[in-house]
């Protein structure tokens, strides 16, 4: 288990990581999300002991990693994909990490193997693409076959076979009982990798919870409706406690987007009515959509966006039907029609 | 590549009774060593360039006072002959230590191995120590091979003017010397290194240092200026590569040699001290 408590880490008078304590269960993926800037890399470096906190500790079974008998079969890490010296081979960085733990060299061809690197493991890897050291770095984590996984970015220039593959090893990986830790700024990619959520923003905790429950919490429910009695349907939502915004589909109009009104109820209106329906989908917003939501306020590097467009369809991982009842206000989007 | 197969889990056993210590960390630190082609390289050129220049210099030398075209010229090799001949090529070739020195550490952080080294040795100490005594262990074989090289190559083209020898006095000491001087030399641009951590600052911090600053205290005046100038590092270093003692020289060789040492030993202190502190 990866226990955090209480970690800070000022860059000069920047704060990194404000005070963040979190735990990392073992048995399971658990995702570690932010925006660029949040924090995440440099979390992880203080918990790896490559940097050092201003205060608060950062333990793996309850050891700082410096107290670490043999580090490489403990946790494995991987950082920065290119962090290797282009003019030496993929088998002698690994040999060199087998060697300062004692493991035997026949450990370095199992994990280029297991990573598929075998044909060019003896050649320079400043001549690997970016997907080929990322490989690289997954077999240096791999080495000691430790019970704990820390990947930053993993995926980050894999193709898609690629990132299939380093998704089905972590859920694996995390099935045979070990501790997983991957970060990424990817909402979509651990939305469908990780069973547990971390979230942070300008190094504070913003979020700690099973990535269903994070789904759920934070999307924005709605419900799309279309008729060609728009304008008498939305008058009806609007009295009945609605409330209706005209969507958009790029700039064609798409119907009418409802919230704060569940799609059996809506029905039941203009049954009621005889309003006639064309379409109405329960749509949940997607995980990035409630990611960008919830971080909003913290992005590091936030860029000046034109009006944001009506909610996306419902592709969300934990699409479904919505929990009647559920749902929390959501910040206005498209054009509000007036009752 | 689709196909997931989990590591093999070691046997808990075999695992509990393996040792790791010191040596595996000597072993990678050799793996390191010998895996990239600069050490080769930057070795190739020390050699080439000492042997080199010592026959060329030596030979043109000999030459010239044959026709006798080489006038006060001569003045010097005849006063010390082994110091012309380990001074020749040695003095150039150091150079190539010097940069191997600093590359051994600041390659580690140009291209971000110091983190996987870090990760498989978070004791910071440790790995620097190990790193010291690989390279110091490579450098000392390459340079005493390379000194006595040097040595029996202009012994055997000055022969005929300046017969020399192993067996005369100090002249063994000063070859050996020669390869020690090029050791702890090499250590001493690996300390510089390690403050420095950028490879072009750091091979001209210390070819500056070991070719310009230090000579240039020779300039000071009254006596504490020849103090200062007789204890700066390679100044006092290379006092073991000379057979004979020079006028007025402060420290006897082992005793300059004992200094060039202080003056490493603290500069690799200084530079464990600031891995053990900074962020890697």
């Amino acid at each position: 288990m990866i226990e955090v408590r209480d970690l800070t880490k000022r860059f000069g008078d920047k704060v990194a990581v404000d005070h963040l304590s979190f735990s990392v269960e073992p048995g399971r993926v658990t995702g570690f999300l932010g925006p660029n800037g949040a924090g995440k890399s440099t979390t992880m470096r203080l918990i790896l002991g490559l940097d050092r906190p201003q205060s608060g500790t950062a333990t793996i079974d309850g050891k700082r990693y410096n107290q670490l008998p043999r580090p490489l079969e403990t946790v494995g890490a991987l950082l920065e994909a290119k962090a290797m010296h282009t003019g030496r081979s993929a088998y002698n960085h690994l040999l060199f990490l087998a060697q300062s733990q004692g493991l035997p060299a026949r450990r370095v061809d199992e994990v280029l193997a297991l990573v598929g690197l075998t044909p060019v493991a003896h050649k320079r890897t400043g001549g690997y693409s970016l997907g080929m050291s990322q490989r690289v770095g997954i077999a240096a984590a791999l080495l000691g076959n430790p019970p704990a996984l820390l990947l930053d970015e993993p995926v980050n220039g894999l193709d898609p076979e690629g990132i299939l593959w380093v998704r089905n090893l972590m859920k694996q990986l995390a099935a045979e009982g070990r501790t997983i830790f991957v970060s990424s700024h990817l909402m979509n990619e651990m939305a469908v990798t990780a069973d547990h959520l971390i979230v942070i923003g300008k190094g504070k905790l913003i979020a700690d919870s099973p990535t269903q429950e994070f789904i759920e919490r934070s999307s924005e429910r709605s419900v799309l409706v279309r008729s060609p009695q728009a304008d008498l349907l939305s008058e009806l939502i609007t009295t009945e406690g609605g409330v209706v915004k005209q969507d958009t589909n790029g700039t064609q109009p798409a119907g009418l987007s409802v919230t704060g009104m569940e799609a059996p109820r809506i029905g039941e209106l203009a049954a009621a009515r005889g309003i006639v329906l064309h379409e109405l989908t329960p749509r949940l917003a997607s995980l990035e959509e409630a990611f960008m939501e919830l971080t909003a306020d913290s992005a590091e590097f936030g860029a000046a966006t034109p009006a944001a467009p009506g909610p996306t369809e419902g592709s969300g991982p934990a699409h479904g039907p919505a929990p009647a009842g559920a749902g929390q206000p959501a910040p206005a989007q498209g054009e509000e029609i007036a009752p | 590549m689709t196909a997931v197969a989990p590591p093999a889990a070691p046997t808990p056993a075999a695992d509990a009774a393996r040792h790791v210590g010191f040596s595996h960390l000597l072993m990678a630190e050799w793996t390191k060593i010998r895996s990239v082609r600069s050490t080769v390289w930057t070795l190739v050129i020390f050699a080439v360039v000492s042997l080199g220049l010592t026959g060329l210099i030596t030979w043109l030398t000999i030459r010239a006072l044959n026709s006798g075209r080489a006038g006060g010229r001569s003045s010097g090799i005849a006063a010390d002959p082994v110091n012309f001949i380990l001074g020749t090529g040695l003095g150039l070739g150091q150079l190539a230590i010097c940069v191997l020195g600093v590359l051994v550490i600041t390659s580690e952080y140009s291209s971000g191995t110091i983190r996987a080294s870090l990760l498989a040795t978070p004791r910071r100490y440790p790995l620097l120590i190990a790193k010291g005594l690989v390279f110091g262990a490579l450098v000392f074989v390459v340079g005493e091979a390379v000194a006595f090289g040097a040595f029996f190559l202009g012994a055997a083209i000055v022969h005929s003017h300046f017969p020399v020898a192993l067996s005369q006095p100090g002249v063994t000491r000063a070859v050996i010397g020669s390869g020690l001087y090029l050791t702890v030399l090499g250590l001493f641009a690996l300390a510089i290194g390690s403050l420095i951590r950028h490879t072009a600052g750091a091979v001209t911090t210390v070819i500056g240092l070991v070719l310009v600053i230090f000579n240039l205290t020779g300039l000071l005046p009254y006596s504490w200026g020849a103090h200062i100038h007789a204890y700066m590092p390679t100044v006092a270093g290379l006092l073991i590569t000379q057979d004979k003692a020079q006028a007025g020289q402060l420290l006897s060789p082992w005793q300059g040699f004992g200094v060039f040492c202080a003056w490493t030993a603290l500069l690799l202190i200084a530079g464990g001290y600031l891995l053990q502190r900074r962020d890697a």
